[in-house]
């Protein structure tokens, strides 16, 4: 058994401790957010936080995981909602699959860097692919996301 | 407005030349859906068709037919019946349609889901709004002539009454169904032409909405099928010792290959308890393998063969005036040759199936594009009739055009069956990418002969690729009408001696189409040979492209209802130009490359603005612009605009499957690599304004990309690349 704590509940599960914990959130705990995409750390569709870092899924045992505090899409409202709604808004996604991993490597770029230029999101969004190219749009949400919550902030 | 779309589908199948292989289902629009199939009145809910319910609360649920894949289509079309009905867009919320023939053609693909449905739809929505005008007339006693519809609400013009919606549920239920409902005239429309956003759009953000892949049923176990690496080998023998060793593993078994255009290729399926055994138990998998035919198929060998082939004279299917005259008598003449590799979809969300078969019906949860084309092969396999068999049509993680074909979901029924239980089936990445229904490979001959006054007076066109047909008939290595026609033998250029030719190109491994199709390769063609033809002929490739698309006219298609219109071709590229600048004078190492192509009826012109320092490829900007006729949703063709440039760029950057000894060399995407953020330039899009017939949207603005690019190294550089992808130069 291992217990792993996602989006601040706890859940006991039975899950062979090699398992990646993309595998154990999606068919153990049920949270079918997160996504599969390649299964080897290079498309980000996996991405959740893990002590509030960006990491992939798909290649982090569940052993790895155990104890530590993780974020998925399903727990995003309570952490940047005004990314959600931007993300919303601004009609981001199309097909929508890689979306959950693009909006957590969004969240942890933005805590890190309240106010990211084109490139400092190059970067960070980089190992996230969208086959639908949703780029462009990806790009002015984190933008404007950084823009309104600094504004706010300052209030 | 049925009968346009029964001409089209069946000349579309007489064209392919087989009757019914497989590609198309649903032939022909049952007249009852148009409106006559309206539900007894159950007391809270309006029914005027199969697409509308109107609660007595107010709340509108409308029928979704066809595939949500990132094409919008979930918003686009729900939208033009809320529309008509002068629903309020806040009260509605969207069902998917199963798979059924009633629904009509629900095959989404070819880009024409709004050019086939955006009449029927409107028509279901003027019938709603007629029927509760109606019985708005007949609750308060007065002419209906006297009242109007607005926002979910029938008001009397004359004294300002307004009546909402869902108080008219029973009265509506209870008036005849017009028969020719009044269409509203465009300058009225509240949603058709707007921006709506998507109605998914908060769920896409939330992780809530379920893909294929997301489905989970009681006691559903789950498989990952290892096929051989050679396309259509079969299993020789196996050990699955080691496989039933790995924790969760449940069973190991056997499942054949169906001969079929759809049929799944067969292998050893891994029964397991969650998706990593079985992952990891099919990895454990002993196998050995009877290669079969396609073994000697090596890209190596086979590109070299094609591209020789390509010189020689080939089958003649347009043939207009005399080039070989013209190419005696031109003052200079071009030839060039063109590589273009086998491409695979790869959407994100991989292949997948969930399948139920029970107290004998089936029931399947998957992302399918063709959920008909789904529903008919699974009771194929069942030999059951359509009726026990439901599809239901989860989201699509990115289609492509690779979920068209349902063979992902046959093996899930297969396994379904065998162990009697609910089986999901995930394709690893790396088996979407080694044994997908793959975009031809090709190889291209291009001659064009220049008068004294460089005028192009002869255009010889020859094109080399194996046909999607060879997936659906015997293989004559020849390819077929609808893959000519998808930019070669409908050359929008005026010129008076034309040839185009086929070679033939035997394919050994499943062809199928990927978003734009034959268009990418033919596109590509033609834009980089017109743009070698303007340096040859030391003339402005826009000014020389203009003049070579030549006087307005219409050229008649006789097989559908769309005309091409030089005029729309020349104003897309003009418009594109004046967008980006085009004249205005670049940085060093800077260069600007245009490509205009007309496909699914929609005409598009991208420009694109490269630099490239020391073989450093960068594209700065893209410039495009389409003409899809009416605009339905601003929002979903920009964002489909956005998204082509992006999928037209991977392509001429890193798309190349190529084989080994039969087997598909790549496997994932650090060897099938996508465009990513750092990459990705910013897209310019403008939708040109029109009250023409809706046209394409989700393919047209890709086969542009490539060409427009290797123009503007061409402009950079004066290097031209004839073959890509542009990793294997150097330059990205």
């Amino acid at each position: 058994m291992a217990t792993l704590i996602i989006n601040e509940k706890k859940y006991k599960i039975d899950a062979d401790p090699e398992m990646p914990l993309l595998w154990a959130i999606r068919d153990s705990v049920g949270l079918t957010g997160t996504k599969y995409g390649c299964g080897k750390g290079l498309c980000g569709s996996c991405t959740v936080l893990l002590d509030g870092k960006p990491i992939r899924s798909c290649l982090t045992p569940v052993s790895q995981a155990e104890g530590a505090v993780i974020l998925t899409i399903e727990g995003v409202e309570n952490e940047n909602k005004v990314l959600q709604e931007i993300w919303a808004d601004m009609n981001v996604a199309q097909c929508g699959y890689c979306q959950s991993g693009q909006i957590i490597s969004a969240l942890a770029l933005l805590k890190e860097n309240n106010n990211p230029t084109d490139e400092d999101i190059d970067t960070a969004m980089n190992g996230n692919i969208c086959r639908c190219g949703t780029y462009q749009r990806i790009r002015k949400a984190i933008h404007k996301t950084a823009e309104l919550t600094n504004t706010t902030t300052i209030k | 407005m049925s009968a346009i779309h029964i001409v089209t589908r069946r000349s579309f199948i007489k064209s392919l030349g087989f009757a019914s292989g497989g590609l198309i289902f649903a032939c022909s629009i049952p007249s009852s859906t148009e409106n006559k199939e309206q539900k007894p009145f159950n007391g809270s809910i309006f029914e005027p068709n199969i697409f509308i319910q109107l609660k007595d609360n107010g709340e509108l649920v409308l029928l979704a037919t066809r595939s949500e894949m990132g094409n919008g289509v979930r918003t686009s079309l729900t939208s033009v019946i809320a529309d008509e009905m002068d629903a309020d867009w806040e009260k509605v919320s969207v069902l998917q349609a199963t798979g059924d023939a009633k629904f009509m053609d629900q095959n989404t693909d070819g880009s024409r889901s709004v050019r086939f449905l955006f009449e029927p739809m409107r028509k279901m929505g003027a019938t709603a709004r007629a029927m509760l005008v109606a019985g708005a007339a007949k609750k308060w006693g007065i002419d209906a002539n006297k009242l109007k519809a607005d926002n979910h609400y029938v008001i009397n013009t004359e004294n300002g009454d307004k009546l909402f919606y869902g108080d008219l549920v029973k009265e509506a239920s209870e008036v005849p169904v017009p028969e020719n409902p009044v269409l509203k005239k465009p300058t009225d429309f509240k949603y058709i032409g707007k921006g709506l956003k998507s109605i998914d759009s908060k769920g896409f953000v939330s992780g809530k909405p379920k893909y294929g892949i997301d489905i989970k049923l009681e006691g559903m176990k789950y498989a990952a099928v290892a096929r051989c690496p050679v396309t259509f080998g079969t299993v020789k023998s196996f050990n699955k010792d080691e496989a039933l060793k790995v924790k969760g593993v449940l069973d190991v078994v056997e499942i054949p290959r169906i001969a079929k255009p759809f049929g799944p290729l067969g292998g050893v399926a891994v029964i397991a308890s969650n998706t990593w055994a079985a992952l990891k138990g099919k990895e454990a998998l002993l196998i050995e393998w009877d290669n079969g035919a396609n073994e000697t198929y090596s890209s190596e060998s086979y590109d070299a063969m094609i591209e020789q082939n390509v010189l020689k004279k080939g089958k003649e299917i347009r043939n207009d005036g005399n080039i070989d005259r013209e190419f005696k008598n031109a003052t200079q003449t071009v030839e060039s040759t063109y590589h273009l590799p086998h491409l695979v979809h790869a959407p994100m969300e991989v292949p997948n199936a969930t399948g139920w078969v029970h107290d004998g019906i089936c029931e399947v949860w998957a992302p399918v594009q063709a959920p008909q084309a789904t529903r008919k092969e699974v009771a194929d396999y069942l030999d059951t009739s359509l009726e026990n068999v439901t599809i239901n049509v989860t989201f699509l993680g990115g289609g492509f055009g690779r979920k068209s074909k349902p063979d992902f979901v046959v093996e899930a029924v297969i396994l379904s069956k065998i162990i009697d239980a609910p089986v999901q089936v995930i394709w690893s990445r790396e088996d979407d990418i080694k044994h997908s229904y793959y975009h031809a490979v090709s190889a291209q001959y291009m001659k064009g002969a220049l008068d004294e006054n460089n005028k192009v007076t002869g255009w010889l066109h020859r094109a080399a690729y194996p046909s999607i047909t060879s997936t659906f008939a015997p293989d004559t290595g020849y390819a077929a009408g609808f893959e000519f026609g998808q930019g070669m033998t409908n050359l929008p250029y005026a010129i008076e001696n034309i040839r185009c030719e086929n070679v033939k190109a035997p394919a050994h491994v499943r062809i199928g189409w990927l978003r734009s199709v034959y268009n990418i390769i033919q596109g590509f063609s033609v834009n980089v040979f017109a743009d070698e033809l303007a340096v040859k002929a030391g003339k402005d490739p826009l000014q020389f492209r203009l003049d070579l698309i030549g006087p307005d006219r219409i050229i008649k298609n006789n097989q559908e209802d769309y005309h091409f219109d030089s005029a729309k071709l020349k104003h897309v590229l003009r418009t594109a130009a004046k967008n980006a600048n085009y004249g205005k004078k670049l940085p060093k190492n800077h260069g600007i490359g245009i490509a205009v192509h007309y496909s699914f009826y929609s005409y598009v012109a991208s420009i694109i603005e490269v630099s490239v320092k020391e073989n450093n490829l960068k594209v700065h900007s893209i410039h495009s612009v389409i003409d899809c006729g009416t605009a339905i949703n601003r929002n979903t063709i920009t964002a489909q605009m956005e998204g082509a440039a992006m999928f037209g760029l991977s392509l001429a950057f890193y798309g190349k499957i190529t084989a080994k000894n039969g087997a598909v060399e790549q496997s994932n995407f650090h060897d099938y690599q996508m465009l990513r953020i750092s990459d990705a330039p910013k897209v310019n899009v403008e939708i040109v304004e029109s009250q023409d017939k809706p046209t394409g949207v989700g393919e047209p603005g890709v086969p542009v990309i490539a060409p427009a690019l290797i123009n503007a190294i061409f402009n950079a550089t004066g290097k031209r690349y004839k073959k890509l992808p542009l990793m294997d130069e150097g330059l990205v």
